[in-house]
């Protein structure tokens, strides 16, 4: 990788923690801003949805600034993208969580956790790979990484193919998907401390491959 | 396997950390984002910044070491004290925390709560619930002000409350034995813990490792925090996690 450092929007629709993904970004070596509005991912290398908090209002708000579509032609051009939390449940057709239709990118529903001993689902679990993949680079087999939320993204066997990674708790989930330059992970990176901080590193290394791939 | 967390708590004062702390080797011992800092490198799955100062003046500085922290500690933050409000939650998040703690302006006006997790979300929405064993029953009652004021309110029944309005976790600290060194009341913690879904962080009385391993066990916490032991370097992060493990609970390799 050159040391320029590479460019990431991070999409800003007014929910969650940025201070911490942006912080996480510029430690790995990217240039992250917040993206409110289509026009601000025009010089991005690399898109990252991030998100807590409930589905409805998030799309609520993307629709509102018009990222909903841009978004869409993104992942549909393979442009690098990481969908965080929220940021990955938002990708399949709709969430249980208030009913809401979201981005449509991946077939499946977000549905709450069942099973769960305790819900939410806060704290370290491990993420069980189902195959290699460079974004998980550096990690061991077992490592722990950060999870906060309720919900999760179910894929339906059309999308079975996007499946990277998964953790139990209660029951297993899907906690991390890939199809091609499509990431999405349902734990936080940027608050899973140095393994969390190596899965952006991969991330960013991703992007900046596909981008001069595409160059 | 979901893994028990344990949580070192830095009590902050006019932007220092109070309570001694014998970081000798620190040029400057007292600085919260430095200790923060070390404390994630030394396995720490959470930090809690409590406010105890909570004077208007000391807000900025507060946000100041939040942020400062934010940029070398890549592990949650949770900041309590003097939260009042929606746009003071705010403040905090963007500055860099993850969830604030709630408590006694959560009792005073329980709706604050619920605005908190509508806005933010129950994940950001820890309730701070001070307890105090009551004379004659098994039963506690809350207090507020650092202890120092009774509500009358009872401690399960206001953790029920604080939950169905939008707590994502509780954090309970019994009032008795916090400072003792006299281990977590764990029947307070089992009597909160049997009855919520959501998570409970135990606080209050840890002497040493096994203390951890009660609250766990006995209590069915899901977090432990503990100050002073950490602090003083009593105990380190990596000795409480080696007594969780042989005691067969699940935590992250420190």
């Amino acid at each position: 990788m050159s040391g320029t450092p590479l460019p990431v929007a991070v999409v800003d629709y007014g929910a969650g923690n940025l201070v911490s993904i942006e912080q996480a970004l510029t430690h790995v070596g990217a240039q992250p801003w917040r993206a409110r509005r289509a026009a601000e991912l025009a010089n991005a290398a690399a898109l990252i949805v991030p998100g807590v908090g409930a589905a409805g209002s998030a799309m609520a708000r993307l629709r509102r600034s018009g990222l909903v579509d841009p978004i869409r032609d993104w992942i549909a051009a393979d442009r690098p993208f990481l969908g965080i939390c929220l940021g990955l449940q938002l990708l399949f057709d709709s969430s249980d969580e208030d009913g809401a239709r979201t981005l449509g990118i991946l077939p499946g529903v977000s549905r709450r956790l069942v099973d769960a001993p305790t819900l939410p689902h806060i704290g370290w679990n491990q993420v069980r790979r189902r195959r290699s993949h460079p974004l998980f680079d550096g990690l061991s087999d077992d490592a722990d990484l950060y999870f906060v939320h309720s919900y999760v993204g179910a894929p339906t066997a059309a999308a079975s193919d996007a499946i990277l990674a998964e953790t139990e708790h209660g029951r297993l989930f899907v906690s991390a998907v890939a199809r091609s330059n499509l990431l999405g992970v349902q734990f936080h990176p940027e608050r899973s401390g140095a393994d969390g901080l190596r899965v952006l590193s991969n991330f960013v290394r991703l992007a900046a491959t596909a981008n001069a791939r595409a160059a | 396997m979901l893994r028990r967390r344990v949580i070192p708590c830095l009590d902050v004062a006019g932007g220092r950390v109070v309570k001694g702390t014998r970081f000798v080797d620190l040029v400057d011992s007292g600085d919260p984002p430095e200790l923060a800092a070390r404390y994630a490198d030394e396995g720490a799955d959470e930090l809690v910044f409590l406010d105890i100062s909570a004077a208007p003046e000391g807000r900025s500085t507060l946000l100041d070491i939040v942020e400062r922290t934010a940029r070398r500690a890549f592990i949650p933050l949770t900041v309590g004290g003097g939260v009042r409000s929606v746009i003071e939650m705010r403040a905090v998040l963007r500055a860099g925390a993850d969830k604030v703690s709630l408590n006694t302006a959560a009792v005073a006006d329980p709706s604050l709560i619920t605005r908190c997790a509508r806005r933010f979300g129950s994940q950001a929405v820890v309730v701070a619930i001070d307890a105090r064993r009551r004379a004659d029953t098994a039963s506690w009652e809350v207090v507020v002000r650092g202890g120092r004021e009774p509500t009358g309110r009872d401690a399960v029944t206001w953790a029920l409350e604080a939950v169905e309005r939008g707590a994502g976790e509780l954090l309970v600290t019994s009032i008795d034995r916090d400072g003792t060194r006299s281990g977590y009341d764990t029947e307070l913690l089992r009597a909160i813990s049997s009855r919520v879904p959501v998570p409970v962080i135990a606080s209050g009385g840890a002497a040493g490792p096994e203390d951890f391993v009660a609250a766990v066990r006995d209590g069915g916490a899901d977090a432990v925090l503990a100050a002073s032991i950490f602090h003083q370097r009593l105990h380190a992060i990596a000795d409480v996690k080696a007594a969780m493990q042989a005691a067969g609970l699940s935590v992250r390799a420190a």
